[in-house]
């Protein structure tokens, strides 16, 4: 049963497949290039083991001990998860002593597949879940080893590659944006104006607006430095301000599948 | 180079791992099955996502310097690469890949 379970959610993973293995290795080249051996690479994706997160890790890593830094920090960067969370307490329910891990490996990609697959019919949706989480987890695994035996064995100049995390964030927010699009656009009426029309529009994506503009003001006044924990503060501050303007009363409040950023679908063709 | 002990790397890891399980158990430790979830927590778990990822957008460019060096050019072009190749394609790998070589080639090569 278990082995039927793993057959079906292998090829649902080979998205991710890809973008974890060439994301785990600029992750190891980058880390190596600081001087870091294999082994940190390893331990980081076996417990941190999140993308991003990892990315920013490096800059903590780097730079003299600072604990509560460290803390916030993470906090700051991996918020969003809270609200994967927050989706994933239903479908989550019936994983017994697998629910534990689940949990701990829910990264953006793993969400966004769990949020768009469907076990087959004969198959037990509880180990099919798992094998996809499991999964993933093994190729960033891989993809961030590789990368640092790599980076320590052939030097070669990897000035630049950190612009795949920077790539990996813009791709979610097209996601998003589109997602947003679709939806807002199955309210149009054919005799709506077209003033109304926009004004849905930028109400649709007003909470990815007041992500940008309040960082970007953030970021001028408090420098790069000191901006992110400001920036959370404001975007939380203002999405409650504008809880009426965010959410237009005829949009279908889904919200298991507000931030599916990757369908299967999607990402298969 | 690291100025931090192998210990004192350990323990930032850790604490790293542990504010990293921290965020994404917090949702099932406070609704456990069966109790409601706050109206004004499924509207910010709703909105949230959005707003954050545009955050860290941002967030990746605050060293560019638009007044120095190569004013955020390679920045720009591969940006711009990233976004309308996905658009094109909807092709996670392509986007990424495709966008970090020619961001790698742009800075090493051209700028």
């Amino acid at each position: 049963m278990k082995k039927k379970a793993f057959r079906a959610a292998l090829p649902c993973t080979l998205p991710v497949l890809m973008g974890y293995i060439f994301l785990g290795i600029a992750f190891g080249v980058l880390l190596a290039g600081k001087g870091f051996s294999p082994l940190w690479a390893l331990l980081m994706s076996v417990f941190i083991y999140a993308g991003s997160m990892q990315f920013v890790a490096i800059g903590v890593m780097t730079a003299p001990f600072a604990p509560l830094t460290a803390f916030f920090m993470t906090l700051m960067v991996n918020a969003r998860h809270l609200f994967y969370g927050l989706s994933m307490l239903e479908p989550f329910r019936k994983m017994g002593k697998l629910k534990p891990y689940m949990i701990f490996s829910l990264t953006d990609e793993t969400y966004s597949l769990l949020c768009g697959v469907k076990a087959p019919e004969d198959v037990d949706q509880k180990w099919f879940l798992f094998f996809i989480s499991v999964l993933d987890q093994f190729y960033w695994i891989a993809g961030s080893c590789i990368g640092a035996v790599a980076g320590n064995l052939i030097p070669f100049d990897s000035t630049g590659i950190d612009f795949a995390m920077t790539a990996l964030f813009l791709v979610i927010f097209v996601e998003q944006w589109e997602t947003m699009s679709a939806r807002i656009s199955a309210l149009f009426s054919p005799d709506m104006a077209l003033h109304a029309k926009v004004l849905l529009s930028v109400r649709a994506h007003l909470p990815a607006l007041l992500g940008i503009i309040i960082t970007l003001i953030c970021l001028l006044f408090f420098g790069s430095d000191h901006f992110l924990l400001f920036s959370m503060a404001g975007i939380l501050a203002a999405l409650l301000l504008f809880q009426k303007q965010c959410m237009p009363e005829q949009m279908p409040r889904r919200e298991a599948e507000t931030s599916d950023q990757f369908t299967k679908e999607e990402i298969l063709s | 180079m690291t100025p931090q002990t192998a210990l004192q790397l350990c323990i930032t890891i850790a604490i790293i791992a542990f504010a990293t399980i921290l965020t994404r158990a917090l949702p099932f430790l406070l609704f456990p099955v069966g109790k409601e979830t706050p109206a004004v927590v499924r509207y910010l778990g709703a909105v949230l996502p959005f707003a954050v990822i545009a955050m860290l957008v941002v967030y990746c460019f605050k060293n560019v310097s638009l007044f120095s060096g190569s004013h955020g050019l390679p920045e720009l072009i591969a940006s711009v690469f990233v976004i309308a190749v996905h658009k094109w394609r909807h092709n996670l790998l392509l986007s990424i890949a495709g966008g970090t070589v020619l961001y790698m080639i742009l800075v090493q090569i051209i700028f």
